[in-house]
């Protein structure tokens, strides 16, 4: 373990992938691993790229990943792609268009299976992070699934949202500034080659307008990019550094990072809780004789609950 | 235990016939498995680097260009080089009889020809995921 550490601290490339396959499969040897590396965390900053599918996110990232690359930066890249609901299997298919960095030393690329996971991304991502943040990347980008509405979970292990959006959405641009509209700071229409971008980008623009937004001196940046003619990239990639610079200057990458471990400490400690109560009830083994017995009407549901919920109580009350 | 057996499947050199490989990844991902893809014209390099990157178990290679003699031994020393000891090579795609001794001799260690049925894949990996290491 201590040499994995080692290993991981020093930027050894099979060692970070390793481990976050330990996390994927969630051994127990992760949380050790996590605690050791986590003194090192806290420099790299984290972009989450979101947007429906076949709006060009990995495509545009290729070309995101070229301009950091010439800043200096070394660049890790978690894809999250869904895993089948019916055979638990996946493809993985994004790293195909980021292909080009794989040789490149300043650059990794994860493919990650959601396994399960709604909200965008995988189980895995929040560990992961501190993985690739412990080995020294300057900057960790999470690309979701793409499904839409509900993905918003990225916002809450990220420093910055960037949401890509692209012409033909239409009417549907005011059905999802309920969800997805809420959750990026920096709005980005791709495929700006196409006739209807401007439109798109004055729908945008008008939905952001009805925001209540805290900030109305400083409207969200809206950008528009052709990621397959290369144009308008240069502009956001700037625009980027721009807009994560005013958010540590106001203290409020503080405000997120701090809220992104709030989160987290109620997610570990309720997920620890739970296995612990599932392992004491014999929850997966009782789970069909429950089902009858309330399927049959011969108990009610809360009395049953409590009932069980009680004796574990009494259990652990010493 | 949810150990996730992870798979990576490229198409090295110039050959963009891609129905075939495209046609076993999407087998594999209904037999449960994780399938990277990482599609046509790859380098070894770029092959070696996303396999390590990737933590995967297996690599399958699909090659219908005449190459692999060539291709196919460079990417399983490369593997080999950047630490992935363990990391099991397959391939399929139209490989004359004559070469397969030889591609087995330099670590491919399953060739599946023109006619082999996606069972036979999904059965080599099944009898194989045993020897993986964690």
């Amino acid at each position: 373990m201590k040499r994995l550490t080692e290993k991981i601290l020093s930027g050894d490339v099979r060692a970070i992938a390793r481990a976050i396959s330990w996390i994927e499969n969630d051994y127990a040897q992760k949380e050790q691993l996590i605690d050791d590396l986590y003194p090192h965390c806290g420099n790299a900053v984290v972009w989450g790229l979101t947007g429906p599918p076949g709006s060009g996110k990995s495509t545009l990232l290729n070309l995101l990943i070229a301009r950091e690359r010439m800043k200096g930066k070394r660049v890790a890249v978690i894809a999250i792609d869904p895993s089948s609901p019916f055979s638990g299997g996946a493809i993985l298919g994004d790293r195909l268009r980021m292909q080009k960095h794989s040789t490149d030393s300043g650059v990794f690329i994860r493919s990650m299976a959601s396994r399960g996971h709604l909200g965008g991304v995988a189980g895995a991502t929040a560990d992961a992070i501190k993985v690739l943040d412990a080995a020294g990347f300057d900057l960790i980008i999470i690309e979701t699934i793409g499904v839409g509405q509900t993905e918003i979970e990225v916002v809450e292990m990220t420093d910055v949202v960037l949401l890509l959006l692209v012409p033909g959405l239409g009417d549907e641009i005011q059905a999802l500034k309920a969800g997805i509209m809420e959750i990026g700071d920096i709005f980005i229409i791709n495929k700006s080659d196409k006739d209807e971008a401007m439109k798109t980008k004055a729908e945008v623009e008008y939905v952001l307008s009805l925001n209540d937004n805290p900030r109305k001196d400083r409207p969200n940046p809206i950008f528009m990019t052709s990621a397959v003619l290369n144009l308008g990239i240069d502009e956001l990639s700037t625009g980027i550094d721009l807009y994560i610079e005013e958010l540590r200057v106001n203290g409020l990458i503080e405000d997120k990072r701090r809220k992104r471990i709030a989160r987290e400490i109620r997610l570990m400690i309720t997920a620890k809780i739970r296995r612990e109560v599932e392992k004491q009830l014999g929850l997966n083994e009782r789970i069909d004789s429950w089902v009858d017995q309330v399927y049959r009407r011969k108990r009610r549901p809360y009395a049953m609950i409590n009932e069980l919920s009680d004796t574990f109580f009494k259990k652990n009350r010493t | 235990m949810r150990r996730k057996i992870r798979i990576l499947m490229a198409k090295p050199g110039l050959d963009g016939h891609d129905r075939g490989v495209k046609y076993i990844s999407r087998a594999l991902r209904d037999a449960g498995y994780e399938v990277i893809y990482t599609g046509i014209r790859q380098s070894p390099e770029a092959i070696a680097h996303a396999a390590i990157q990737e933590d995967v178990d297996f690599v399958g290679l699909s090659l219908l260009s005449g190459a692999h003699n060539e291709l196919f031994p460079e990417i399983v020393r490369l593997i080999r080089k950047y630490g992935g000891e363990s990391i099991i090579v397959f391939a399929g795609g139209i490989i004359p009889e004559k070469d397969i001794p030889f591609l087995k001799e330099h670590g491919v260690e399953a060739i599946f020809t023109p006619g082999a049925s996606f069972k036979e894949v999904a059965d080599f990996i099944e009898q194989n995921k045993r020897r993986l290491s964690h």
